[in-house]
């Protein structure tokens, strides 16, 4: 019995071996399928809150940091405060980025306007946040704060601005209720959740005319607040037989696929992060469901289309954040050696617009924060003006493709 | 992006289903799928069955064993083969796709099971030569799982370019899923095929090597009585080495499956709620025992996915840990008993 197993054994492993010499000699160069050069995420255009497509309207050209040259202003600074440390840092860097690149700009070109960007990191950590907002209004000389990145964290210091007087411009926090709270200095540049899931659900039924449609999130404190108010915004288009929680962290998705496979939908919206999204969205494609991917904007990043592959290609992705685009873009890929991410362009555009403020003779916090609330002009990503209670009066957002 | 549940209502946890219905309409393909899942569990649980049978160890470990094999074989694909990692699939055609996966599940089986006996020698060995306590094991398993999967995380980018980091890795894609054939309204697919024929024959040969060679009767033995076994010459060592051998050869065999099913799936943390499923799964078919470890993975699979049919995906693994609850009540030692140590197997 053991001769005869040892014997199978033996073929077997040699059977095995002349396979992985056959296949190790066949070695060459693999065919690829891919269809001409790579997909990349293209901006498509601004939706308003009704879904439909809104152009930007030709000769908007962003404010330049640069100004005319001539400004002359006492040393002031301006503050950031985000995430540069931690798990979620990667926005905080891309916006600190930004921000410091508009003001090597302005310095540049206006030696006798130095203005300092004093970077404060709170590693998105709300707690944190408290202990840093009284560093930055203590500090005589910063009379702005590009900033706070996260929802939470703004929620958490807003009063200690507002009670302070300086003008708070977020490039990113988007809880719709931060602008409840009463505060005078703070502005958003960028849309709100409600307007984000307002703005995507009217996407789906007047631009992409979708019948039936599948919302799926990923059950995090992102994922499912956003789906949950979209499926609100959709209504009845939003299918219940396919409103589906998949769980954070997963990556296999079979029983999902089947379940949108069987309710037929006409496109499905993912609310959740792109490391979710990229195998569901390939097991999409892989199980046959063909409907168009619209994805939220936790889906757009580069390594999306990395993981995806073929499968993320027409995939929509929605976002508040603008795309990086034009001589910004070049110039940032020059000084940091990697291309701007997410938003990079609104943290470029706020260092840039409160810098205008500096050189128009708006060297105090009263003046430079009256200066923005007048405020209105283009910047990469957008138009920017704000509304009494700070948030922008022409609340877009913009939808992506990967092509 | 990132929030922080600002002050909102809507944070709250989905709500649970009862949908009998899409079990009912999808039951082929759910049992296909999870027929094809609960194949890799089974794998991997053979890993914690046999090292808790010789041992009596719950080896933690053994998840970031498995890692190790999705890391193994990905080299394998982009160094060896040279696969350059890419999102689209390469299909090359049948006979070289199975060549190919062949080779890259032989290297990252090497690399697990190497790995299963690195992590032997340096932290188990030591410990069993000071007759620790069996909590001392538990937790220098625990802490070994962590020292791995941070080894990837953070050690491993500075040693490989583009490996191991926060990200997954970008994936290398051989073959594109494809249905081959319908039975019972339920597509299979060529992955699915191969996933299950390649864990059942792995099955099979592992059986045959604990039940039917020397080593095997020595590992039936050590787990039996340990004292007796060494007193009629099984080396002790060899036995426990062998036996992490084979575990880890098998998480590595699972881990390339794996990630043909999920080209996604390789991250430091991909292997830890898996290990912890396998786990289950062998505590489910009665830990210690082999044929309970394969018997409890394809249940929990099948299972799994029907949970995830009724109650909605998002109660996966509530599902689980429920039926492993809920058979653990009636039968405290799983479904087939915990039978290595009483020389059944």
């Amino acid at each position: 019995m053991r001769v005869a197993l040892a014997r199978n054994v033996i073929a077997l492993g040699s059977a095995s071996l002349v396979a992985l010499t056959l296949a190790g000699c066949q070695q060459s160069k693999p065919q690829e399928n891919t269809e001409g050069p790579g997909l990349q995420i293209t901006a498509l255009s601004q939706i308003d809150p009704n879904g439909v497509n809104i152009p930007t309207p030709p000769g908007a050209t962003p404010a330049n940091p640069a100004g005319n040259g001539n400004a002359s202003c006492r040393p002031v600074s301006l503050a950031f405060a985000g995430a540069l440390t931690g798990a979620n840092n990667a926005l905080g860097i891309n916006i600190r980025n930004g921000s410091q690149l508009a003001i090597d700009q302005h310095n540049a070109a206006n030696p006798g306007c130095q203005v300092q960007l004093k970077p404060f990191d709170t590693g998105g950590e709300p707690q944190t946040a408290t202990a840093v907002a009284p560093q930055i209004v203590d500090d005589q000389f910063t009379i702005g704060l590009i900033g706070m990145v996260f929802s939470g964290e703004t929620k958490a210091t807003g009063a200690v601005f507002n009670q302070a007087g300086m003008a708070e411009v977020s490039p990113s926090a988007t809880s719709a209720s931060l602008t409840d709270n009463g505060w005078k200095t703070f502005f958003r540049g960028v849309a709100n959740d409600s307007v984000q899931a307002q703005s995507v659900g009217n996407y789906f039924k007047n631009t992409l005319k979708a019948q039936k449609v599948c919302v799926v999130d990923d059950s995090t404190d992102y994922g499912l607040p956003l789906a949950t108010s979209i499926r609100q915004a959709l209504g009845p288009i939003a299918n219940a037989d396919c409103a589906l929680s998949v769980k954070q962290g997963d990556k296999e998705f079979s029983a999902a696929v089947n379940q949108i496979k069987g309710a037929k939908p006409d496109a499905i919206f993912y609310a959740g992060y792109y490391a979710g999204a990229s195998p569901f969205v390939q097991q999409l494609r892989d199980g046959g469901v063909t409907a168009t991917f619209v994805g939220s904007d936790g889906v757009k990043d580069p390594e999306f289309i990395k993981q995806a592959g073929q499968a993320s290609k027409d995939a929509i992705l929605t976002c508040p954040c603008g795309p990086n685009t034009g001589t910004f873009a070049d110039e940032y890929t020059k000084k940091y050696g990697k291309a701007p991410g997410t938003y990079s362009a609104e943290g470029y555009d706020i260092a840039t617009l409160l810098l205008k403020g500096i050189d128009s003779g708006a060297n105090t916090r009263p003046a430079l924060l009256a200066f923005v609330r007048n405020y209105s002009g283009d910047g990469v990503a957008r138009h920017y003006q704000w509304t009494p209670k700070g948030e922008l009066t022409s609340n877009l957002i913009w939808t992506y493709k990967v092509r | 992006m990132i929030h922080q549940c600002v002050g909102l209502v809507t944070c709250q946890a989905a709500d649970v289903s009862f949908n009998l219905t899409g079990l009912w309409n999808s039951f082929g393909q759910l049992t296909i799928d999870g027929l094809a899942w609960g194949a890799i569990y089974a794998l991997v649980a053979v890993g914690y069955t046999l090292v808790f049978g010789v041992l009596r160890l719950i080896n933690f470990a053994h998840s970031e064993i498995f890692m190790f094999g999705m890391f193994g074989s990905y080299f394998c694909l982009q160094y060896i083969l040279g696969f350059a990692p890419d999102g689209n699939a390469y299909n090359v055609g049948i006979g070289p796709t199975v060549g190919y996966l062949a080779v890259a599940m032989v290297f990252g089986m090497l690399v697990s099971g190497v790995a299963a006996v690195g992590v032997e020698a340096v932290a188990y060995r030591p410990l069993h030569k000071r007759n620790a306590r069996p909590l001392t094991f538990l937790i220098t398993a625990i802490g070994m799982s962590f020292v791995l999967q941070e080894f990837v995380h953070f050690v491993l980018p500075a040693l490989l370019p583009d490996y191991g980091g926060p990200n997954a890795q970008q994936p290398i894609v051989l073959v594109q899923p494809k249905i081959q054939f319908t039975v019972f309204g339920a597509d299979v697919t060529n992955v699915t095929i191969a996933t299950v024929i390649a864990a059942l024959a792995l099955a099979a040969i592992t059986d045959a090597v604990i039940n039917r060679t020397k080593l095997g009767r020595g590992i039936r033995a050590v787990a039996q009585d340990p004292a007796s076994a060494t007193l009629m010459g099984v080396s002790r060592e060899l036995v426990i080495m062998s036996t992490f051998a084979i575990g880890g050869v098998l998480a590595g065999a699972a881990a390339l499956l794996y990630i043909l099913k999920v080209p996604q799936g390789i991250i430091y943390s991909g292997g830890f709620l898996l290990g912890i499923k396998a786990f289950s799964a062998a505590v489910l078919g009665g830990i210690g025992n082999l044929r309970g470890a394969l018997l409890g993975g394809l249940l929990l699979g099948i299972m799994e996915n029907y949970g995830q049919a009724v109650f909605g995906t998002q109660w996966r693994d509530v599902v689980a840990f429920v039926l492993l609850v809920l058979v653990l009540l009636f039968r405290p030692t799983g479904i087939l008993g915990e039978s290595l140590g009483r020389a059944r197997v």
